[in-house]
């Protein structure tokens, strides 16, 4: 048992070693968060109170922070594509570890990594005006982080497995996270949606991790926390699941 | 001498893709201590091979023993027994030399004490324990080679794979990597199993060389047997002969294309 947990924990404490000695990576990350907030945020602002729905950057902040946990979270996943030529993936495939337990150890990794950006870019959003409404609020937007970035780091990790080109990365971006983002609930609200979309966004996971953090950092939610947090854990279990399936198969 | 049973033991292996067959029934064994060459020219099956050798890849059919062990069935005996170099580097750039090879040991279950005290002994056979903490990305292909073999060696394992192990390195180094090499392999008696497409390296260093082109061993034997065999003066005679002087149609892979990308770092 030990062996695994030691397995699982130095797998988990690369990751982190990784994202803290590149300091050029996580300040990168931050430009598109920053931007969101201003732009829109200030942008809309006025707009969005006027159409009766209280202050836009109070909506917007958990769903830029949702985003920055998202993109992060897909990125690692997809690393395993240039990692598996030439990094360290090879490495962990031929020793005599489980590959259950690599992917669980690199996939809790990568999700406490994005976390810490999302953490970051809560803290970015608070300088700019936004106002979590509580401790105990951010406590458990926590977990609501961390598991929109277990479930995103799995689909990043299951498609990876499948992939070879990182040419093929650049269609996953824009025709897979682009639109799981936008179309989330993370810019707009999720009232009187025309049919189409409505269904679209109920059936996206990031529409849950989003609802969750807007619940749990400002009070107000469309399903009701609980609801959030119980799908996500749904879809974390099962996304794990495929993903350690596809990530068991790779073959180099 | 000690026991007859072979390190590696292959027969009639195979491995095809989508219709091409990129390993033809191959049969071949490796004695234990033996240092046993793959001669051939790029895109023979060099790699292919050692990665079925090694669990990365399962054959289409034909069988295979490592240790004993068949790498299809009892994955983590096999791989327990070999350390390998691979073709492309796997060292984490952003980890210290140290770092990757404490990783390495934990992977493989080697006890910490135990751990501390090899790193220090195989970083200091492969010259690199002053750059113990630096990271691995300030490091030249040399010395990355170097700290691979390092690594590869921690948990001591009975068989040791390298895959074209001195590509893109200057003389010295390779004469260097060779050197520590052919120590292991006579202090300690591991069996080494390498590929190359150079001729001199199969011709200096393997006791036993396979010839392998478009998927099929030519021929095997000692290289003085082999330039015999074909009346050459010299292995790289022995060798055109058997493979001819065409140079090989090639297709570019991904793996190539990603290579390429790579170098231009």
């Amino acid at each position: 048992m030990t062996r695994i947990m030691n397995t699982i924990y130095i797998l988990w404490l690369r990751q982190l070693k990784r994202f803290i000695r590149s300091k050029a990576r996580i300040l990168g990350s931050l430009g598109q968060p920053i931007l969101f907030l201003f732009a829109l945020g200030f942008g809309f602002g006025p707009t969005f109170a006027k159409a009766g729905e209280g202050n836009y950057l109070q909506f917007l902040a958990p769903g830029v922070i949702a985003m920055s946990v998202l993109f992060s979270a897909v990125f690692f996943g997809i690393e395993i594509i240039w990692d598996r030529q030439f990094g360290f993936l090879k490495e962990t495939l031929v020793a005599p570890v489980s590959r259950f337990h690599i992917m669980l150890g690199r996939t809790l990794g990568g999700a406490t990594v994005s976390c810490v950006q999302g953490l970051i870019v809560l803290l970015i959003s608070t300088i700019v005006g936004f106002r979590p409404v509580s401790i105990l609020g951010v406590l458990l937007s926590l977990v609501i982080m961390f598991l929109g970035a277990v479930v995103f780091t799995a689909l990043g990790t299951a498609i990876a497995s499948k992939l070879e080109d990182m040419h093929a990365f650049q269609l996953i971006m824009n025709f897979l996270i682009m639109p799981l983002f936008f179309l989330s609930g993370a810019l707009f609200p999720l009232k009187n949606l025309p049919p189409a979309l409505d269904t679209i966004t109920h059936l996206n996971p990031m529409t849950f991790a989003v609802d969750g953090l807007r619940a749990t950092l400002t009070g107000t939610s469309h399903f009701g926390a609980l609801t959030d947090f119980i799908v996500l854990l749904g879809i974390a279990i099962v996304f794990l699941s495929i993903g350690s399936y596809l990530f068991s198969k790779i073959e180099l | 001498m000690t026991d007859k049973k072979p390190s590696i033991e292959v027969s009639d292996l195979t491995k095809k893709y989508n219709g091409f067959t990129a390993v033809d029934s191959i049969s071949f064994r490796v004695g234990k201590g033996e240092i046993f060459a793959f001669l051939g020219p790029n895109g023979a099956g060099k790699t292919t091979t050692i990665k079925m050798l090694t669990t990365l890849l399962t054959p289409t059919s034909g069988s295979i023993a490592v240790n004993g062990f068949d790498p299809t069935v009892d994955q983590n005996e096999v791989r327990k027994s070999f350390g390998i170099v691979f073709q492309d580097p796997s060292l984490d750039d952003e980890l210290t030399a140290w770092e990757n090879l404490d990783f390495h040991g934990v992977l493989y279950n080697v006890p910490k004490t135990i751990r501390t005290q090899r790193i220090q002994e195989l970083l200091q056979f492969v010259e690199l324990w002053d750059r113990k903490d630096s990271f691995v990305k300030t490091f030249s292909g040399g010395m990355k080679r170097r700290l691979e073999i390092s690594r590869g060696l921690l948990h001591h394992p009975k068989i040791f794979f390298l895959d074209e192990p001195t590509i893109g390195l200057d003389p010295q180094t390779r004469n260097k990597l060779w050197a520590y090499i052919k120590d292991l392999n006579k202090k300690e008696g591991i069996t080494i199993f390498f590929t190359t497409h150079y001729i001199e390296e199969a011709e200096k260093i393997a006791d036993t060389v396979a010839v392998i082109d478009h998927g099929k061993i030519l021929t095997k034997g000692s290289p003085s047997q082999l330039k015999i065999e074909t009346a050459s003066q010299t292995l790289e005679e022995s060798f055109l002969k058997l493979t001819g002087h065409e140079i090989r149609q090639e297709e570019g892979t991904v793996i190539d294309r990603m290579r390429m990308i790579r170098r231009r770092r």
